[in-house]
């Protein structure tokens, strides 16, 4: 169903290109990696769509207080298919579109290094998320969370670890494909003179982000495969009356997560790192600062992942390990947020609307930042442990973090993309109504848990009913303003003022000596750099 | 160059892929790492399945350490599990017998085992159980009750800061798993 979807809404482009085959087979067979990095993009965005209106229909069921449109196992699979599409789905496929488009241009190659690997990595993608999506119309969808703990997923599974273990097994392979193709385009494909610390700073996160990609995705492979034969062949790797332990399924799913978080977060800081001087007329302030602080980040991501699980027993020392080690993350992090504003201080800076989300992002994400340290902190986190100060954390990271930086680059590169500019003005509403609505459907979720309500609980006591009203017209109103989002760029494919080569007087990189739109193939000859 | 720019590309896949392989194994290889470091450290509270020598340590009459003693069954499992005391006052080193009672309310022959788990994980290692029911499976036929003994003491050498421990049995249905 999405595939079609997909294709429905690539034809219109394809008048645009001129590639060798046309119609549909055209994307089908591609190996281009401008047509594969659009449909990673839409795919994602398709998507975000369905993962979020999800999130619609969570809203709705909290919009008061008793259970009023769905009964509490469907609200569980509402949680866990809106959380595993929006990272598998959403997220992680536009950033592997973004890198896939942007990456050859940025350092000067032709194409991806593996072409034909690259077109098998984003058409196995459709095929997991419908065995995915297919489970809610055979016997139900997972419910157990997108964090899938052991025995949820395993001995009170409603029949879906199935479909969901062999879902996550093709979005797996898919991501490490992915990896390879990037880092084998990174580190032979640069046009001569592109030494490694005169990239990009989005190429140089993609590179790192790849590395963390290609440790970790097996780890999930692995989890998965353990929780499926405990599931269905009576191995008990995670069933205590055969001698496994439950507690050892959050260790090793936590030992891909904490990773997977920042495989979510590091590409957004190279995308704010390519806005924010664009818009500021300035060099990025700290460029080696930044590519070591993203270095350090993927490390400490291996050492941190007990700060999920400080609720779990751990002694004393485990605690103090791992609340440390988590709280070191701030360092690098922190490197990261004052060379931003480094970079914009006493720089001309000018709002256009990649500048006007990555602002946003700098802010909010700093906030959700802060949420997390406090969540680092052993003492305090038994208070704030599976609440919604941990949901209004990660959304803070995910959706003003990620997902703006994502708004950021669509619409930085999105002249490059289509040769058109999009409508400023409808791109200014989506941004505002965007910002407003966030934070109303956010902001409050502090509140609600530090006041101790519960995270995934499809009712609620009625102290906490007005925030959470609040709340849901917050997300009824970011869900609707993304269509916003929808028509600026459908728009923007159409027609528009033209764009010229470098339609931002201060960006740099090599993506902007080539025309707009970008033509099908791009440095079939090396570009010379100094 | 171009033959050597191809090699170099295969070589750098070769090793990439040996990475996600090795990756793959070292999920699986977490398994037995966990269960060596929990041995060493007693973190995740499994006591030692194999019954502890006969008391020989002496007796530290200066402190005392309450036990408690908690039972589940776990869904499916169709007998009756309790400890006969919620809870005994011992001193390290002390020996004590606490019985738990088992029956088989069904009218057929049932196959069961518990497995202990004592909280706060690092006074786990410190637990000694001299006879356990837990060492060995539970046979009951249908109505069948039976009283287990547990006997047990505390390590002297248990860490200061244990005022409390909580000893937790959860009882497993494994006819199943016998038969076939």
């Amino acid at each position: 169903m999405t595939t079609a979807t997909t294709d429905t809404a690539n034809t219109e482009m394809a008048h645009d290109h001129h590639g060798p085959a046309t119609g549909f087979k055209r994307w089908l067979f591609t190996t281009n990696h401008k047509d594969i990095g659009s449909m990673y993009l839409w795919f994602a965005f398709i998507m975000f769509l369905t993962g979020g209106s999800m999130a619609m229909v969570i809203r709705a069921e909290l919009f008061q207080p008793g259970l009023q449109i769905i009964d509490p196992d469907f609200f569980n699979q509402m949680t866990t298919v809106h959380g595993l599409i929006m990272v598998f789905g959403a997220v992680m496929p536009a950033f592997t579109g973004l890198a896939n488009w942007m990456i050859p241009m940025m350092i000067g190659a032709p194409d991806m290094a593996l072409p034909r690997l690259n077109n098998w990595s984003f058409w196995i993608l459709p095929f997991a998320f419908s065995i995915l999506l297919m489970s809610f119309f055979l016997g139900g969808a997972p419910n157990f969370g997108w964090t899938f703990y052991a025995p949820l997923s395993t001995t009170y599974s409603n029949g879906s670890t199935a479909f969901f273990v062999f879902a996550v097994h093709i979005m797996g392979i898919s991501s490490i494909m992915g990896a390879i193709n990037v880092i084998v385009t990174i580190m032979n494909m640069r046009a001569p003179g592109m030494t490694y610390m005169k990239m990009p700073l989005f190429v140089w996160t993609f590179f790192i982000t790849a590395y963390l990609l290609i440790a970790v995705m097996p780890i999930l492979a692995g989890v998965v495969t353990m929780l499926l034969t405990d599931t269905y062949f009576g191995t008990s790797f995670f069933n205590a009356a055969g001698g496994g332990d439950p507690v050892l399924f959050q260790h090793i799913f936590w030992f891909f997560g904490h990773p997977e978080v920042y495989i979510m977060i590091l590409p957004a800081f190279g995308i704010v790192s390519t806005t924010i001087p664009a818009f500021s007329r300035k060099k990025l302030f700290g460029y080696s600062s930044m590519v070591y602080a993203t270095s350090s980040i993927a490390f400490l991501s291996f050492i941190v992942w007990a700060h999920h699980m400080f609720t779990t027993g751990m002694p004393l020392v485990g605690e103090l390990f791992f609340m440390y080690c988590t709280m070191l993350i701030a360092v690098p992090t922190g490197v990261k947020v004052f060379n931003w504003m480094a970079t914009m201080w006493r720089g001309s800076i000018s709002f256009e609307v990649p500048m006007l989300f990555s602002i946003a992002f700098v802010i909010l994400f700093t906030i959700g930042g802060f949420s997390g340290l406090m969540l680092a902190m052993a003492p305090v986190d038994f208070q704030y442990h599976d609440t919604y100060f941990v949901v209004a954390h990660f959304h803070y990271v995910l959706v003003t973090g990620s997902i703006f930086s994502i708004f950021a680059a669509a619409y930085y590169w999105l002249p490059k993309w289509t040769g058109f500019m999009f409508n400023e003005t409808l791109a200014k509403t989506h941004f505002w109504c965007s910002l407003i609505s966030v934070n109303l459907l956010f902001f409050p979720m502090h509140f609600l848990g530090l006041a101790g309500m519960p995270r995934r609980i499809p009712d609620y006591a009625l102290q906490f009913a007005d925030f959470n009203m609040w709340v849901s017209i917050g997300g009824f109103a970011f869900g609707l303003s993304q269509l916003i989002f929808l028509a600026v760029v459908i728009k923007c494919i159409r027609g528009g003022e033209t764009a010229p080569a470098k339609p931002w007087d201060g960006a740099e990189g090599l993506e902007w000596t080539v025309p707009s739109p970008a033509p099908y193939h791009t440095f079939a000859t090396p570009p010379k750099i100094d | 160059m171009q033959e050597s720019a191809n090699r170099k590309t295969k070589v750098l896949i070769r090793n990439l892929m040996i990475a996600v392989i090795a990756m793959f194994g070292f999920g699986f290889a977490l398994v037995p790492l966990y269960d060596v470091f929990c041995d060493i450290t007693g973190l995740n509270g499994k006591t030692d399945t194999e019954a502890a020598q006969v008391n020989d340590v002496g007796i530290d009459a200066d402190r005392t350490i309450k036990v408690q003693f908690i039972s589940h069954i776990t869904p499916g499992m169709s007998w009756e599990f309790r400890p006969e005391v919620a809870e005994v006052s011992v001193h390290p080193g002390e020996t004590k017998i606490v019985k738990f009672y088992a029956k088989n309310v069904t009218s057929v022959s049932m196959m069961g085992q518990t497995v202990p788990s004592v909280a706060p994980g690092d006074a786990a290692s410190y637990f000694k159980k001299i006879q356990c029911f837990c060492f060995e499976q539970q046979s009951l036929a249908g109505q069948e009750e039976v009283w287990m003994p547990l006997r047990f003491y505390i390590d002297p050498e248990i860490p200061d800061h244990v005022k409390t421990l909580t000893l937790s049995y959860t009882l497993y249905d494994i006819t199943a798993k016998i038969e076939s």
